[in-house]
C-alpha cells in the first residue's frame, strides 16, 4: 500500500485557504488517489486561526493528523507557520507565506507579534518563504494569494508534473468563471515559486 | 459516480436519494450544512424550512411523517435538548412515513458550551441510532435510517460529529427514488399520547426493541473485522468502536487488531459483542466521550479495556491513541512522533467581533455602564465577554439572558441590592427561546432591560435567514415578524421600548441610562445588519449602508490607545496607531470615541 501523505494548510479566516484545499483535493482525485479533507467551521470567519487538513494515498482512513505527521505544511501567515510547527514531520517541508497579521492581543498593543519568525522556522526545517501578497498585488488582485501559494504546495509536493493532474482544469472548476484565467496565472506564479 | 463531500452534504445526498420530501432544522454548527444543501442544491425535489428552534423542527417533521411522507429534523448537539420532549414521545407512538433525526454532537467544543454525548439519548428514550464513521456511510446510513423507521415503526437518530460532519471523504453517488406519500388514517389508539394510550405503546415497547435489537445483531452495518494475522477467525487484539473512532482506529491499530465495528448502536447488539469477544485475547473501547459502548458492554458481562486508558473527554485523534496504546502495546502501535519545538510562542488569535461589526458600539456603551450584571446568550455577541470589552457575565444556553436575567433582577431586589441586570440576545436567539423568556419577565413583573441585539440574520452559523429576515430557506419573501409588535403583545407597554442604531454610541448610552432608571422591563432593540451579510433590498432602503473608511489624522493623535479599547480587529496600535483600509467599514464606533477628534469617516 502505498503511503499517505499528509498536508496542513494554515492561516487566518478570510485568507481563502479553505478554497485552496478544494482545489488541491480536486487535483488529487484526478490522479485516483483515496483523499479526506477535514476542516474546522464555527467561529474562524471572525479572526481566529484556520487550519485544513488534506490526505491523500491508496486508502485514507483518519481524516486527522497529530503533531509531527505533516509532510508539508502551508502556512498563509507567518505567525501561523510558528503556531504549527509542531505538525511538520521531521524532515517535512514548509511554504511560508511572508506576511504578517496581527492577532487582537497584537492590535491592542498588549503583546508584540514574535520576532524573526522566518530565521525560527529556517533553523527547524526546509523552509521556502515568499511574499505571495505582493505577488498577487502584481497580478492585480490580492486575493489571488492562495492559489499562488496552492501552486508553490504544489511543486513542493511534488505534483505540478503529475500525468494524470491536470491541475489548471481544477483551479478553473472551483473559481468563478470571471476569475478563472487570473488565478490560472497565480497558480503558475506558485509553481515558479519553488526550485 | 463519486464526489467529495462533507460528511454534513452526504447526509443531504442520502435524504435526496432516499425520496426525503419534509426537512426542517435550527442551524448550528457542526449541523449547519445539511439544511443548507437541501435548500439549495436539491431545492427542486423537496422542501425544506429553518425553524425558530429544534422543538418546532422535530415536531413539523414528525406531523410531515403522520401525513405519510419522509421527513428529517437536523440539530446540533444541545438542540436535542430542546426537542428531547417530543422525541421521548415520538418514541412510542412511532411514525407513518420516515422519520429521522440528525444529532450533531461536538466532541472538543469546538464551537459549543459543552460536550455532551448524544449516544445517551437513543438509550434514555429508546430511540434506535446509526453512527456512520466517514461520508460515504453518512449518506448511506441516512437512506438505511428511514428504511429502518418505516420498517420499525420509530424515530431513528442518526448521530453525527464534528469530524464526520465537516470532513470531505468520496461518495459514490445513487438516483433519488420517489416514495409513494402512505395514506393518511386516522389512528387515535397511535398517535393521541394519553395516558391510557401511552401505557399500551409503554407495554409495546420492550418487543419492539427485542426485535431491533435481532436486526442490530446480524445486519450489514454491525461487523466483526477479523485481524489479518488471526487463525481460525481467533485473535489477540480486538477493538469495539463506532463512528469517526473507527477511523482513528484503523489508523493506530492497522490490519493487526480485529474490530467489531457499529454503526447500528442502540439497541446494542448484545449477542455479536459477545461473538466478537470470544473471538480476541482483550477487547479494547475505543470511543469519544462517554462509555457508551463500554458500559454496554460490562452491563453484560463482557470484559474490556475503555475508559481507564482513552480519555474521557475531549475529541480523540490517532495520536492520543497511540499515546495510550502504545505503552500497552509496543509491538502493535507505533509510539507518536517525534515533534519540533520553538522557543519562539505564537500569540493567541482569539476570534473576535469583526470590523464594522453592529454589536461593537452597544457593547462598548454597556461596558461603561457600572453597578449592572449583564446576563449574555448564544451567538456572535457572546464575543462581548472577551476583552478589551469584558461586557458580559454569564453565557449559559439558547433564550437564558432574559429568564436568567429576570430571576438575577428579583433576587438583587428581594434581598435589597440595587443591582440592574441587562439581558442580551440575538435576534435568531430571541426567535429561538427568548420570547417565552420575555413573557415571563414581563408578567411576573420583572425589571430587567432585554436588549435584542438585531443584525438582521443569524450570524454566527454563516447567515441563515431567520423569522426576521423576511426570506425562508429556500429564497422566498414572507412576513418577518415586527419585533416591537411582538413585545407590546407580550405584554410590553410601548413607551418602554425603544430602537437604536448600535453603531451610535450616545443612542446606545441614552437608551441604556433610560431604562436602567425605570423600575420596570425595557426593551432595547440594536438594529443594524451584520458587517458581513450580503445585504437584502429592504437592508439597504432601510440602512445607510454605502462604503466608508475611518482614517487617523497622526497629526491629532495622541496615542491613548481608547479606540483599539473598542476591540476592533481593523485598529493596530504600535508606535503608531493606524486602521486597515482592507477591512475598515467605517462604522464609525473609533471616530466618537477619540477624545481628539483624530478619527475621520469619509466615503470610499
Amino acid at each position: 500500500m502505498s503511503e499517505v501523505k499528509n498536508i496542513l494548510l494554515v492561516g487566518v479566516g478570510g485568507q481563502g485557504t479553505i478554497l485552496a484545499s478544494k482545489i488541491l483535493s480536486n487535483g488529487l482525485i484526478q490522479a485516483g488517489y483515496d483523499v479526506k479533507m477535514s476542516e474546522i467551521h464555527g467561529m474562524s470567519q471572525r479572526g481566529g486561526n484556520v487550519s485544513t487538513q488534506v490526505r491523500y494515498g491508496e486508502k485514507v482512513w483518519s481524516p486527522i493528523i497529530g503533531e509531527g505527521d505533516a509532510d508539508v505544511i502551508v502556512a498563509f501567515e507567518k505567525m501561523e507557520a510558528l503556531r504549527w510547527i509542531g505538525y511538520l514531520k521531521k524532515g517535512g517541508k514548509m511554504v511560508v507565506n511572508d506576511h504578517e497579521i496581527p492577532s487582537v492581543p497584537i492590535l491592542m498593543g498588549v503583546a508584540k507579534y514574535p520576532l524573526r519568525i522566518l530565521d525560527e522556522l529556517a533553523s527547524k526545517a526546509d523552509v521556502a518563504v515568499f511574499k505571495a501578497g505582493e505577488l498577487a498585488e502584481g497580478l492585480g488582485n490580492a486575493k489571488a494569494m492562495n492559489v499562488i501559494l496552492l501552486g508553490a504546495l504544489v511543486k513542493a509536493l511534488g505534483l505540478a508534473d503529475d500525468p494524470r493532474i491536470d491541475w489548471e482544469k481544477a483551479v478553473r472548476e472551483n473559481v468563478k468563471p470571471q476569475f478563472a484565467e487570473l488565478n490560472v496565472k497565480a497558480f503558475r506564479l506558485g509553481l515558479d515559486q519553488i526550485r | 459516480m463519486k464526489q467529495l463531500m462533507t460528511g454534513n452534504e452526504a447526509v443531504a445526498r442520502g435524504a435526496y436519494e432516499a425520496g426525503l420530501v419534509f426537512a426542517s432544522a435550527y442551524p448550528g454548527t457542526p449541523s449547519t450544512e445539511i439544511l443548507e444543501t437541501l435548500g439549495t442544491v436539491y431545492r427542486d425535489s423537496l422542501y425544506s424550512e429553518w425553524a425558530p428552534n429544534e422543538k418546532v423542527a422535530l415536531e413539523a417533521a414528525l406531523g410531515a411523517s403522520i401525513a405519510g411522507v419522509r421527513a428529517m429534523a437536523c440539530m446540533k448537539h444541545v438542540g436535542l435538548n430542546v426537542a428531547a420532549d417530543p422525541l421521548f414521545t415520538v418514541a412510542y407512538t412511532g411514525v407513518t412515513g420516515g422519520l429521522v433525526v440528525v444529532s450533531a454532537d461536538d466532541p472538543g467544543m469546538h464551537s459549543s458550551q459543552n460536550e455532551q454525548d448524544n449516544r445517551n439519548y437513543a438509550s434514555a428514550a429508546r430511540v434506535m441510532m446509526l453512527e456512520p464513521s466517514d461520508s460515504q456511510e453518512a449518506k448511506d446510513m441516512t437512506k438505511l435510517a428511514f428504511e429502518l423507521s418505516e420498517r420499525f415503526d420509530t424515530p431513528v437518530l442518526l448521530r453525527m460529529t464534528t469530524r464526520v460532519c465537516h470532513s470531505k471523504g468520496m461518495v459514490e453517488l445513487g438516483e433519488r427514488v420517489e416514495k409513494e406519500p402512505i395514506e393518511y388514517r386516522k389512528n387515535i389508539a397511535k398517535y393521541v399520547s394519553t395516558p391510557a394510550n401511552a401505557k399500551v405503546s409503554r407495554k409495546n415497547l420492550p418487543d419492539r426493541l427485542a426485535r431491533e435489537e435481532a436486526y442490530a445483531n446480524d445486519c450489514a452495518v454491525n461487523t466483526i473485522e477479523p485481524a489479518a494475522d488471526a487463525k481460525d477467525g481467533k485473535g489477540r487484539i480486538g477493538v469495539a468502536c463506532s463512528g469517526v473512532s473507527y477511523e482513528y482506529a484503523k489508523e493506530v491499530f492497522g490490519e493487526k487488531a480485529s474490530y467489531l465495528k457499529l454503526g447500528l448502536t442502540y439497541p446494542f447488539p448484545v449477542a455479536l459483542a459477545k461473538k466478537f469477544a470470544e473471538t480476541v485475547e482483550t477487547v479494547y473501547v475505543v470511543e469519544e466521550v462517554d462509555p457508551y459502548i463500554e458500559n454496554n458492554l460490562k452491563a453484560n458481562g463482557i470484559a474490556c479495556v475503555g475508559k481507564d486508558v482513552v480519555p474521557a473527554f475531549d475529541e480523540l485523534n490517532p495520536d492520543i491513541l497511540r499515546t495510550v496504546f502504545h505503552p500497552i502495546l509496543p509491538d502493535v502501535v507505533k509510539d507518536v512522533p517525534e515533534t519540533l519545538r520553538s522557543d519562539l510562542q505564537a500569540v493567541v488569535r482569539p476570534p473576535a467581533m469583526c470590523a464594522g461589526c453592529p454589536h461593537r458600539g452597544f457593547y462598548y456603551a454597556l461596558s461603561k455602564k457600572k453597578g449592572i450584571m449583564v446576563t449574555g446568550d448564544i451567538g456572535c455577541y457572546t464575543l462581548g465577554a472577551a476583552p478589551p470589552l469584558s461586557a458580559i457575565d454569564t453565557t449559559i444556553c439558547m433564550g437564558a439572558s432574559v429568564s436568567s436575567g429576570h430571576g438575577a433582577s428579583v433576587a438583587f431586589k428581594r434581598t435589597g441590592r440595587d443591582t440592574k441586570v441587562v439581558s442580551c440576545i440575538g435576534d435568531s436567539t430571541f426567535f429561538h427561546s427568548g420570547v417565552t423568556s420575555l413573557m415571563d419577565a414581563i408578567y411576573n413583573k420583572g425589571t430587567n432591560v432585554t436588549v435584542i441585539l438585531d443584525n438582521r440574520i443569524t450570524g454566527m452559523t454563516g447567515h441563515q435567514e431567520n423569522p426576521g429576515t423576511g426570506y425562508t430557506l429556500m429564497g422566498e419573501e414572507t412576513t418577518e415578524v415586527d419585533i416591537p409588535a411582538l413585545c407590546v403583545a407580550l405584554g410590553m407597554k410601548p413607551e418602554n421600548i425603544r430602537t437604536v442604531n448600535p453603531l451610535n454610541l450616545k443612542e446606545c448610552d441614552e437608551a441604556l441610562d433610560e431604562a436602567l432608571a425605570r423600575d420596570e422591563a425595557s426593551v432595547i432593540i440594536t438594529k443594524w445588519p451584520c458587517a458581513l451579510k450580503k445585504f437584502s433590498r429592504e437592508d439597504r432602503e432601510t440602512f445607510d449602508l454605502s462604503p466608508k473608511v475611518a482614517e487617523i489624522d497622526q497629526d491629532r493623535c495622541r496615542r491613548c490607545g481608547l479606540c483599539s479599547k473598542t476591540g476592533c480587529p481593523a485598529i493596530y496600535k504600535s508606535l503608531k496607531v493606524t486602521i486597515n483600509r482592507e477591512s475598515c467599514t467605517g462604522c464609525g464606533v473609533c471616530a466618537q470615541v477619540c477624545p481628539f477628534g483624530a478619527i475621520k469617516v469619509s466615503k470610499r
